[in-house]
Formats: structure tokens, C-alpha cells, sequence
């Protein structure tokens, strides 16, 4: 499904030249869970943006779905995004302008779909996710949970392979932080490959497979079944910090 | 363009921001108003001037006798220059002469009717000095040709002459006596722009053997067909060689004769005219410019204010275009909307001035009669629709660049949390 080879990125500030990327290799299959993390500047979410096509990489390959994914137009990966991926935000990023449905029946609009469809698909992920009361709400009106799932929901109408969520529950408490991560459980379940950045290993728990940055390089990769090893070392982490 | 959802999202920002966009309207509005005042006040001052040029047919000229100042063919100066009939013959064969009538000056004339009399001018012509003239017959006819074959004792007098003379009993028919010699008056005319009417007209060849003229002309008034000032310098040369050829003169000679070209001075005037609109559009398009600015710069804060959005946007599919076109259709649509409100306000103005112009100018006098120079200071629906092109124009100018800002927005800078 995602394939990268000796992917390279740097960010360039004046004279200055940041290494962000520094060869990363990683394969993500159909259907799996992942998770990312790492401290700040480790390179996550540098990572999510490129496979997300929201940036470009400077060396190495990235396929996705069978495309080599390579100095495309902004036309065509904005194209590219709206098949392929789902987006999930930490701060949401609704428009604040247009109510829960207008807002998850948006990608629909850049597909070209029909207005009175499009409300109606959105009015189906709406009430998938428990909001269908809410949809006619401003996104002011909502709770942080309210909103992280009507981003949800407006990321899975499209139909996307992969959803890409960056630290999707950063802005919410645990226990709504549960609820966001069974949602995606939930996506994961139906087939779809979630990909997460977050910095709470609690959470990172909850995923089949957790990649681990440091300094632009993969660190380690935990599968699921050494999730319990990781808690492990988790802990000792914690108790020697 | 007729994406209901496209027009949605620019109704919500510009009723967010109503303030905003008002301000910036009306710097459009404010613009297209004062060009349209400008154009209005520039075609008023037009059409008064070219009213008044047709007093006479515009393209009228007048050829009068003069005396020699340049010797010539071992002539000396100061010779006296005579017009004879033959002359309008000559004139009338010049390739752009029109129609042309000679006349034959009397002096003052002693017109009586009964117990009435008084002095008006005579003037002596052929029936085609009425299109010259643009002489208007308020009553009968004017001279024909018939009258010229037949030495007709005929005349036309002026409304003044009509109204000292015969009050209010019927004039058309009678006779009045010009110099003791009876005359028919066959009709009764006005000249237009002339508060005066005190002349009469009668036929050429009757007064010349009736009054001792013999085959003497003292003018001519003819009318040239030429569109350019060059067309009409033309004919003004060949006639000063027709008739230098034929009484001997330099055709350089300019006293020699007196020509008066009316085409070249409306023409003149006229691209003196065409400079003043030239350089009202120059203004008003300037004032346009300084409002299609701030549209401009409002847009960019706009962009700048909706970049998260737009990365948001971009994230989930949208291209480039899309961004482009809704930034762009929301300058359009401003300007657009606020010029349409100049434009009727200025238009509707000008309206309102020429209706109250034509209510006091109609109390004043009925007809064409008094001097103007201001007269319908109108704008006509072409240069409107012009102006509303240029208001699309200038809307699509005005987005263009905050447009392509909004595109070259990263959605990864758009989307940092700050």
C-alpha cells in the first residue's frame, strides 16, 4: 500500500540547511494500524505530510498504491488527495463558516458530486459517527469530541484508502481520546489504513504497529504482538525518568 | 461560474466582513460615478457646441468678394474682385460641391403693407440657400426654381417681418411692397439659433432685373461633401483655383476672396471635443484605478485572513483553480455590484439634471432657438456597458493577485498549529 525507499528531506532556512528526513524505508500494508512517534523534531509529522502529498520529498521513492508518488502537479495531488487519503487534525480544522454537514460534504464538492447528494452522503457519516442531531451546528457549538468526529466523518466521505491523522487527540481529554481512537479502530476495522502521529504512548498502544523516529532515522518498529514488550519498556522508561 | 456553492462561500465572507466590503465598494462605486459624471458633463458641453454648429448645415461655406493683395500676371494689387452668375457656375462644377445658391446684396429695403412699413434686410438667393442656411419655413414655401425661371415677383419673409407687418392676419398670399415694387409673400420662415427673423429672401434673378443687378452676385453659399479636414482644404483649394483662373488672381492670393469653411471649424472644434473625452476617460479611468487598488488590497487581506481555510481547502482536494476562482469571482463580484451602483447613481444623476434642463429650457422657449453650450449631458447605453465590461475587467485585475496568492498557499504552512 505505502512504500517508502531512502526517503530524504530537508528544510532549507536562509544559509541554514535542516535535515529533517534522513532516510527513511518503511512499508505499510493494506488495512494496518500504525502509529507514529517520536520527539518534536524527529520528523513525524514531516513524515505524515509527505505521505499525506501535502509535501515533496527530496530523495528517494514513495509509492502509494502502486503510483510512484514524484513531482506532481498541485493540480493532480490535490486530485491525489482527494481519492486517496482522509486528513485528521489535531486542531480539527473545520471551516467555521459552514455547519457539520457543509463541512464533511466539502471533499464531495472538489469530486464534483451534486449538492443534494453530497448533503446526503454527509447526513449518512454524520449519523455513522453519532451526530446527526448536530448537523445543522456550527462548529463553535460543538464539543472538542463533536468536532474531531465530524472531521473524521469528513475525512472518510470520500472513500479514502488511508486516513492520516495528526495527533488526532492532542486537543481532547482521555476520555474523549478513547472514543476518537475506537472511531478509528472502528475505520481500521473496515478495511481502511489509518495512520497516526501522536506523542501518548497510551494511545500509541491502541494501535497494531508503532514507528518509532528519532533524529529523522526509524528508530525501532513494534508490531503488534510486542505492543506488550513496548508497554514494558514504557514503563521502565517512565520509572527510570 | 453558476456553482451555487461557490456563490454561497463569497456570501458568508462578504457577510462576515460588511463593513469591509462596503468600504471597498464604495471606492468602486465612487469611481464609476465620477467617471460617469465626467462623461455626461463632457457630452453635454459636446452636443451644445455641435447644436449650435447647426445653426447652419455644418458642412455650409460662404464665398465672398475680396480685392487683390498679390500681384499677379503683371497685374498690380488692389484690384477689385466681382462675382458674376457664371462664378456659381464655376464653383458648383469643383468636384465636392454640393448644392449652392449665389446672392445679391440690396441694401436696406423699405417693406410696406398697408398702413404698416419698415427696413429689413433683403436677401437674394436660389431655393438651395435654405439648406445652407438650414432655414425653417414656419408657413407656405420657400423659393423654388420655378420662381428663378420665371423672375417671380415672390417673397419669403421673416416671423419679425410677418408679425410687424401683418400682425396676426394671414401673411401667405398677400402682397407687400419692397421698394414700391409689389411683391407676393409665398411663405414665412425662421432661422434657427437666431433670436432675430428679419429677412427676407427672394429670388435671385428677380431682383437682379428688378433692381438693377444685372448678372452682378456679391455671394456665395454653397455646401461641400468631405468627411476629413484634409477633404475640406481640398475644395477650398480647388475652388480658390477655379476661380483665380477665371478673374485672374493668385490662388494664394487669400483677400483676394473671403471664404468662410464652416466643415473645417466643426471639425476642428469637434477633435477638440474628442481631446476633452479622451482625457475624461483618462481621469475617470484613474479614479477607477485607485478604487480597483483598494479592492485589490482588501482581497489581500482577505487571502490573508482565510489562508488556514484555504490550506483546509487544499488538503481535502481542492486545486489550485478552485482556490483561484473563488478569490477571483469575490473581486469580481464587488466591483461589479458596487460600479453597477455607481453607474446608475451617475447615469441616473445626469437624467435627472437634462430632465430638469429640458422642463426650463421648454418654459424658456419651444423651439431650437437660443444659444446653448450644455445639452443633453447624457452617457448612451453603449459607453454603460462599457464601463460594465470594464468593471469585469477591472474585478478580474483586482483578484488576480491575491488569487495567486491564495493558490501558492502550502496547506502544510496553512495547516501548522500555531
Amino acid at each position: 500500500m505505502i512504500k517508502l525507499n531512502n526517503i530524504h528531506k530537508s528544510y532549507v532556512m536562509g544559509n541554514n540547511s535542516l535535515h529533517v528526513l534522513k532516510g527513511i524505508d518503511l512499508q505499510i500494508e493494506q488495512g494496518d494500524f500504525v502509529s507514529i512517534m517520536g520527539s518534536s523534531g524527529s520528523g513525524k509529522s514531516t513524515l505524515l505530510n509527505i505521505l499525506g502529498m501535502l509535501d515533496n520529498y527530496d530523495e528517494g521513492s514513495y509509492y502509494l498504491a502502486g503510483t510512484l508518488i514524484q513531482n506532481m502537479s498541485e493540480k493532480k495531488a490535490a486530485q491525489y488527495r482527494n481519492d486517496l487519503v482522509g486528513f485528521v487534525f489535531q486542531s480539527f480544522n473545520l471551516i467555521s463558516f459552514k455547519n457539520a454537514m457543509e463541512n464533511v460534504a466539502l471533499p464531495l464538492y472538489y469530486k464534483g458530486v451534486p449538492r443534494k447528494k453530497r448533503n446526503q452522503i454527509a447526513m449518512e457519516y454524520l449519523e455513522k459517527l453519532g451526530l446527526k442531531d448536530w448537523a445543522n451546528h456550527m462548529p463553535n457549538e460543538m464539543s472538542g469530541g463533536q468536532k474531531q468526529r465530524v472531521a473524521i466523518a469528513r475525512a472518510l466521505i470520500s472513500k479514502p484508502k488511508i486516513i492520516l491523522a495528526d495527533e488526532p487527540t492532542g486537543a481532547l481529554d482521555t476520555a474523549t481520546s478513547y472514543e476518537v481512537m475506537e472511531i478509528l479502530k472502528e475505520i481500521n476495522d473496515s478495511g481502511i489504513t489509518v495512520i497516526i502521529v501522536t506523542h501518548e504512548h497510551d494511545i500509541a498502544a491502541m494501535t497494531r504497529q508503532i514507528i518509532r523516529l528519532k533524529d529523522g532515522r526509524i528508530h525501532e518498529v513494534i508490531r503488534n504482538g510486542e505492543l506488550k514488550e513496548f508497554k514494558k519498556s514504557y514503563m521502565k522508561e517512565l520509572v527510570t525518568a | 461560474m453558476f456553482d451555487i456553492d461557490k456563490w454561497q462561500e463569497i456570501f458568508a465572507t462578504i457577510k462576515k466582513n460588511k463593513m469591509r466590503t462596503f468600504l471597498t465598494g464604495f471606492s468602486v462605486a465612487w469611481g464609476i460615478f465620477m467617471l460617469m459624471i465626467l462623461l455626461g458633463a463632457g457630452n453635454g458641453l459636446s452636443n451644445g457646441v455641435a447644436n449650435n454648429f447647426m445653426n447652419d448645415a455644418v458642412n455650409a461655406m460662404w464665398i465672398w468678394q475680396g480685392k487683390t493683395t498679390l500681384p499677379y500676371q503683371g497685374m498690380k494689387t488692389g484690384r477689385n474682385i466681382m462675382f458674376y452668375n457664371q462664378d456659381q457656375e464655376i464653383v458648383q462644377k469643383v468636384h465636392g460641391v454640393g448644392v449652392s445658391s449665389g446672392r445679391y446684396f440690396m441694401g436696406n429695403t423699405r417693406y410696406s403693407f398697408g398702413k404698416e412699413s419698415g427696413e429689413y434686410t433683403t436677401i437674394t438667393c436660389q431655393p438651395h440657400l435654405r439648406d445652407v442656411e438650414n432655414l425653417q419655413i414656419e408657413k407656405g414655401r420657400f423659393i423654388n426654381e420655378i420662381d428663378i425661371q420665371q423672375n417671380r415677383k415672390v417673397v419669403v419673409i421673416g416671423a419679425d417681418i410677418k408679425a410687424a407687418l401683418f400682425k396676426d392676419n394671414e401673411a401667405v398670399g398677400e402682397y407687400v411692397n419692397i421698394n414700391m415694387v409689389p411683391f407676393k409673400v409665398v411663405g414665412i420662415c425662421t432661422e434657427p439659433g437666431s433670436t432675430r427673423n428679419r429677412n427676407a429672401y427672394m429670388p435671385l434673378s428677380t431682383a437682379q432685373m428688378i433692381f438693377n443687378g444685372n448678372n452682378r452676385l456679391h455671394n456665395l453659399a454653397l455646401t461641400i461633401n468631405a468627411n476629413t479636414l484634409e477633404e475640406t482644404k481640398a475644395i477650398e483649394e480647388q475652388i480658390r483655383n477655379a476661380l483665380g483662373r477665371q478673374h485672374k488672381f493668385d490662388p494664394k492670393d487669400e483677400s483676394a476672396i473671403g471664404l468662410y469653411n464652416k466643415l473645417e471649424n466643426y471639425i476642428q472644434t469637434m477633435r477638440i471635443f474628442q481631446a476633452i473625452k479622451i482625457f475624461i476617460w483618462i481621469i475617470g479611468i484613474g479614479t477607477l484605478i485607485a478604487g480597483i487598488v483598494g479592492v485589490s488590497n482588501i482581497m489581500l487581506i482577505v487571502v490573508k485572513e482565510r489562508t488556514k481555510e484555504i490550506g483546509i481547502r487544499k488538503a481535502l482536494g481542492a486545486s489550485p483553480a478552485s482556490v483561484i476562482g473563488l478569490i477571483l469571482l469575490e473581486s469580481i463580484m464587488i466591483t461589479t455590484l458596487a460600479g453597477y451602483i455607481g453607474l446608475v447613481l451617475g447615469t441616473g444623476l445626469m437624467e435627472m439634471i437634462n430632465y430638469f434642463m429640458v422642463q426650463s429650457a421648454g418654459a424658456a422657449t419651444a423651439t431650437d432657438q437660443s444659444e446653448t453650450i450644455f445639452m443633453n449631458p447624457t452617457v448612451d447605453l453603449n459607453i454603460a456597458i462599457y464601463a460594465t465590461l470594464l468593471l469585469i475587467v477591472a474585478g478580474a485585475f483586482a483578484g488576480y493577485i491575491p488569487a495567486k496568492r491564495a493558490a501558492s498557499i502550502k496547506p502544510i504552512v496553512a495547516l501548522r498549529d500555531e
